[in-house]
């Protein structure tokens, strides 16, 4: 609607036209809302359907059993506690080894993510042509699950923590350098401008000029992937790459009498999880809050 | 200014400049001997020695080529051809590859001048240029050949089993069989196995020209041949696809679906009971913590192993994570548009419908879209925990330790999918909410 039919309407009849034209715009669009919304009731309940379908056991056969797996633990786990503070020392040492994948993969992951975020931000890049190489490059590595490094290192190194540490150190050098370069976009140029003509080097003017600009939220991220690291790094571990999440899966295999070392396991897991997410989230919060100030 | 206050400041500025400078090296310190533990801890120089470079090297080789296997029972006399060794792969009855010739005497050329020659009573002769010709009779589990004492390290010999490994392809001897592997570059029968007629046919042939076989039509018999290609099997890899794809959807948007009321509980705005607030909120952490591998063990006992296992195992860890998303973002709202609606008489419900949601959606949006990408990631290692989707097909072929090329096959389709899921939701983002980024 233009100014021009606004400044016209005087007469009842322009009024009258505007709203039934209005009213038509409001029924289409309620109308295209409506089909949205059932293509996507409908997507969602066949979905629901086919998932259903192929599943081994059923949606609704299966509800009812839901508590019956946590409840087995956790009763064997009751009558055994005694033994849980012994076993949470015994696992301790693969916590340890879950936490340490996380961590340095975390470190180098933002590291290489630093330099290529660098790398492919417009006014900040060494070699301004290989902008849309490096953006392809970290998008390649934020898209290759880490299962499948993860995987295929495994069958080169053998089982172990490294496989896990570099796959999920490519996937964070890919999902960091995009997070990074969005931040390094809207940096003050004028420090590197002002380095520039004193001479400093690529580097320099990156280390000296933009680093300090957008640290705090750089940290901010790392630390956000730290936490979504500790995670994979115990997922991976199931597959085979050490830690809490390979112990996990042999215990799982001894089936019943071995449920307290489940329990166990379950309540590091837990416990280092809601940890690390309550520290990060509480580190960031600060950091944020430094920003804004 | 006094030059007492030039003093401090100057003590002060001097302060800082060297805690700076403590912190400038005690990071890298830090770091490095962090790093320094994690080269022991991870065993790094034991990694070394342990890394099979072999295991590499047949990677390497088998994910962009093919072997076709030409193997003499040493009992029967007989000699089968069969692409990867597969009985799938097998060459029909009375055909046999071109590099093959003669009838007593079975000449395999590898190429180059390197000859194979499969001669009657179990005998056989290599030809290796530069070398000479091996010869070797195969008799009741054991291998005899000319070969003396001082062997290359390309040939591995013992009384029951000769190995020789040649640029060109590799001949292995037991007692039992002789095996001779030809190596070839590409994904052979990749289109269609050698029992569909259509095997060999040129594209133009298949599109344009008359009927290969008289059955059927030669588009739709050539697509139901690829796509029930039983060495390649392009209809399971497309259901696996399908399951992963499924997973991610059904999960994230029910995630979204369920967190959106339980934010409303756990946002300050719209609820003041602290206690209903609270628990809400310690819902949402729990499942969050709890993580989607626990939920996948748990589940996966209830409801077996399947792509419903899996979505559900997304659903749950991300409805605690939209829940805590979604809650912040209610609590930003800008209550002056809650306010505008409620002055025209709006009831509560009317209110939520056009005075919040509308602000947040956006926020919302983005958030479920930017998850449905990283979830198609998360569904491809659920099922290979969970067991379903193409993450358990991956698993499995590398599992098996041979099939190299199904894996690079794999990689590649599930780098795709991620892609495609990634542009999608981009694109979706970008029609629903009207910014591009």
């Amino acid at each position: 609607m233009t100014d021009a039919t606004l400044g016209k309407a005087h007469s009842p009849a322009a009024i009258d036209a505007i709203q039934s034209s209005y009213m038509v715009q409001v029924q289409r669009r309620r109308l295209y809302g409506g089909l949205t919304l059932m293509i996507f009731v409908l997507l969602m309940v066949s979905g629901f359907v086919v998932a259903d379908d192929r599943n081994a056991g059923g949606f609704w056969e299966g509800l009812h059993q839901i508590g019956d797996y946590p409840a087995a633990v956790l009763s064997e786990a009751w009558a055994k506690r005694a033994d849980l503070p012994a076993l949470l020392l015994h696992f301790f040492p693969a916590l340890v080894e879950t936490i340490n994948i996380a961590a340095v993969s975390t470190l180098f992951g933002a590291g290489a993510g630093l330099v290529l975020s660098l790398l492919s931000t417009r006014g900040l890049a060494r070699w301004p042509r290989l902008i849309p190489l490096f953006r392809r490059f970290m998008d390649i590595m934020r898209a290759v699950p880490e299962i499948v490094i993860a995987l295929v290192l495994i069958f080169i190194l053998g089982g172990g923590p490294v496989p896990a540490m570099i796959a999920i150190s490519i996937h964070t050098a890919g999902a960091l350098g995009k997070m990074f370069s969005e931040v390094a976009e809207n940096a003050d140029l004028k420090p590197v401008e002002g380095l520039a003509s004193t001479g400093a080097t690529w580097s320099q003017r990156m280390w000296l000029g933009v680093l300090p600009q957008v640290a705090p939220n750089y940290i901010s991220y790392a630390l956000l992937r730290f936490e979504i690291n500790i995670r994979a790094s115990a997922i991976l571990g199931f597959v085979g790459a050490g830690g809490l999440g390979y112990e996990l899966r042999n215990s799982m295999a001894w089936g019943p009498g071995q449920f307290d070392e489940a329990a166990a396991i379950f309540i590091l897991l837990f416990g280092t999880i809601v940890f690390f997410d309550q520290l990060s989230s509480r580190y960031r919060n600060r950091l944020s809050e430094g920003a804004h100030a | 200014m006094t030059t007492a206050d030039l003093d401090l400041m100057k003590h002060n500025a001097e302060g800082l400049f060297r805690r700076k400078r403590v912190l400038a090296f005690a990071m890298p310190a830090i770091v490095a001997a962090y790093f320094a533990y994690i080269f022991f801890a991870f065993d790094i120089p034991g990694l070394v020695q342990r890394a099979s470079m072999d295991n590499a090297v047949t990677l390497a080789s088998d994910s962009w080529s093919y072997k076709v296997h030409v193997t003499r029972s040493n009992s029967t006399g007989e000699i089968a051809y069969a692409v990867e060794g597969e009985r799938k792969g097998a060459y029909p009855e009375g055909q046999r590859p071109d590099w093959v010739s003669g009838g007593d005497i079975v000449t395999v050329d590898l190429g180059r001048g390197y000859l194979v020659r499969l001669l009657p009573e179990n005998r056989t002769e290599v030809d290796i240029p530069g070398y000479g010709t091996i010869e070797a009779q195969a008799g009741d589990r054991q291998v005899t050949t000319n070969l003396g004492d001082d062997l290359p390290d390309w040939i591995n010999a013992s009384d029951r089993r000769v190995a020789i490994t040649t640029p060109e392809g590799r001949i292995t001897l037991t007692g039992s069989k002789t095996e001779v592997f030809n190596y070839f570059p590409g994904w052979e029968l990749f289109w269609f196995t050698f029992d569909s007629p259509y095997h060999g046919q040129p594209v133009t042939r298949i599109l344009f020209g008359d009927r290969i076989d008289p059955d059927r039509a030669n588009i739709a018999g050539a697509l139901a041949d690829w796509w029930n290609n039983p060495m390649w099997r392009h209809k399971d890899v497309a259901w696996a696809i399908g399951e992963t794809i499924l997973m991610a959807f059904l999960g994230t948007m029910g995630a979204a679906m369920l967190a959106l009321p339980l934010a409303f509980l756990a946002a300050r705005r719209f609820t003041p009971m602290v206690v209903v607030r609270g628990l809400t909120r310690r819902l949402f952490d729990f499942v969050r913590g709890v993580d989607a591998l626990i939920w996948t063990v748990v589940l996966a006992r209830a409801f077996g192993p399947g792509p419903l296992t899996g979505s559900l195992a997304i659903l749950i860890t991300d409805t605690g994570t939209f829940g805590k998303i979604f809650s912040e973002a209610l609590e930003n709202v800008d209550g002056r548009q809650i306010e505008g609606v409620a002055s025209t008489g709006a009831k509560p419900l009317q209110r939520y419908r056009f005075g919040v949601i509308p602000q947040v959606v956006p926020v919302l949006l983005a958030q479920v879209l930017y998850f449905l990408e990283s979830n198609t990631r998360s569904a491809t290692i659920i099922g290979a925990i969970t067991g379903g989707g193409i993450g358990l097909m991956l698993t499995q072929a590398i599992q098996t330790q041979k099939d190299w090329e199904e894996v690079a096959y794999y990689i590649v389709l599930v780098v795709v999918m991620v892609m495609l899921m990634d542009w999608f939701s981009g694109w979706l983002r970008g029609r629903l909410i009207g910014r591009k980024d």
